[in-house]
């Protein structure tokens, strides 16, 4: 098969209204329209969404997984970024 | 199983290439069951062997297409028939899945199809058989996708990422498959003689096939062991192989069915189904392509492909046409 290559898309759905959408895989398609018509037919044939997202995978542009050490490593150790760093007197009570 | 063919040799296995390193914290991310992800580390025969055995399933999942569609035209009511069209569409969907997660391993969708279309790639010896009464559509739902699903619920813990996942919206759709399968059974059982008869004679033919999915017995069984350390596998052949015996015969029995196996008995002390010896030679002859069905299941595939090619060029160049003439557009108006 010497065929051009069809291009890559990812495809995020939204489950229900109020969730954020998350992706689910990829299609392959000539173009926007088709890979939403694509997504559809493949991630969504049982109910799942309310709203699908496709972009081309060539489009995302992603960390790299050797620098995640650098990349994430520093919250480790921000700690008074987290609430239960502070003390508050028993007296306040909740806050 | 859909990956039987992995348990057959492969030429040429390279060594992985040093970097011990990488390669003891790799084990220790499977070992402590996190999952590794498309741009991980990994050593290559870990790829190699998941891009085999995800498009081995891919494969299989498509040219399963062709047995059941072979009915659809001719099911009995509108309910069975728009259950068979959804279940068929279903096995197009994981075919997808599974080709889309096998692409996160760097290897192209082009490449994959080549590799099918060439005969490189074996798919499930199954699909070699044909469905010759309605019953059949019956048979396969029940133990041929019963088959799969013991199979592919250890496979929702596989230690790659996209796996796993596809695998687990896979095993959400497959227990329908299994379901209506048994019902069809179900209703021929409960019917005339003649349609008893027709369920018998689809178990009869169904049966060894089905245990054949799961693939060679342990002691002849290559790969094993690098795949269970990975946790890509789980469970050995012989392993899932019982648990199908042991699930599937009760079920039989309650349909007042008979296994065509003389040497089928409970033995009490073990808790477990015993069954014959399977004709090996005839799995051996499947998978390397001479069953009954091969050279039909792969003549269909390769004139699909060959057919839809006008389709797949007209749409590349419409697309490119439209990305042309908006720019065009935004041009003319700046």
């Amino acid at each position: 098969m010497s065929e051009t290559p069809m291009p890559l898309w990812e495809v995020f759905i939204r489950n229900r209204s109020g969730l954020p959408h998350k992706h689910c895989g990829s299609v392959h398609a000539p173009d926007a329209t088709m890979a939403l018509q694509a997504a559809r037919d493949v991630y969504t044939r049982r109910g799942e969404s309310v709203s699908i997202w496709v972009t081309p995978s060539s489009a995302i542009v992603a960390s790299d997984p050797s620098d995640k050490e650098e990349m994430f490593e520093p919250t480790g150790s921000k700690i008074y970024r987290h609430p239960t760093f502070y003390k508050v007197p028993d007296d306040v009570g909740h806050m | 199983m859909y990956t039987q063919a992995l348990n057959v040799p492969e030429s040429g296995t390279a060594v992985d290439a040093g970097d011990a390193d990488k390669a003891a914290r790799f084990q220790a991310i499977v070992d402590r069951e996190d999952k590794v992800e498309p741009n991980d580390w990994m050593p290559e025969s870990y790829r190699r062997t998941l891009v085999r055995q995800i498009s081995q399933h891919a494969h299989s999942e498509i040219i399963g297409m062709q047995p059941e569609g072979n009915w659809i035209t001719r099911a009995p009511s509108l309910k069975r028939k728009a259950a068979l069209l959804a279940k068929v569409q279903d096995e197009a969907g994981h075919g997808l899945y599974l080709y889309a997660a096998a692409e996160t391993l760097g290897v192209s969708r082009e490449e994959l199809y080549e590799q099918l279309l060439s005969g490189k790639a074996k798919y499930s010896s199954i699909f070699n058989y044909p469905t010759l009464t309605w019953a059949d559509i019956g048979a396969i739902g029940w133990l041929v996708d019963g088959a799969a699903i013991m199979n592919q619920i250890p496979l929702c813990r596989c230690s790659y990422g996209p796996y796993a996942r596809a695998m687990i919206r896979i095993c959400k759709e497959e227990s329908f498959h299994q379901r209506q399968g048994y019902e069809i059974m179900a209703t021929l059982c409960g019917g005339s003689v003649k349609q008893r008869e027709m369920a018998q004679d689809a178990l009869n033919r169904w049966w060894w096939p089905s245990l054949m999915m799961f693939g060679p017995s342990d002691k002849d069984s290559l790969h094993s062991s690098d795949t269970m350390r990975w946790k890509i596998k789980r469970f050995s052949n012989d392993d899932l192989r019982q648990r199908f015996v042991d699930a599937t015969v009760p079920q039989g029995r309650h349909l007042g069915l008979t296994f065509p196996d003389p040497e089928l008995r409970f033995d009490e002390q073990a808790g477990h189904w015993q069954f014959g010896e399977i004709d090996w030679a005839e799995f051996k002859r499947v998978l390397s392509g001479d069953g009954p069905c091969n050279r039909q299941r792969m003549q269909v595939r390769r004139e699909l492909e060959a057919d839809g090619a006008w389709v797949r060029e007209a749409a590349l160049v419409y697309a490119r046409k439209q990305t042309e003439r908006n720019s065009a557009a935004k041009i003319a108006a700046e």
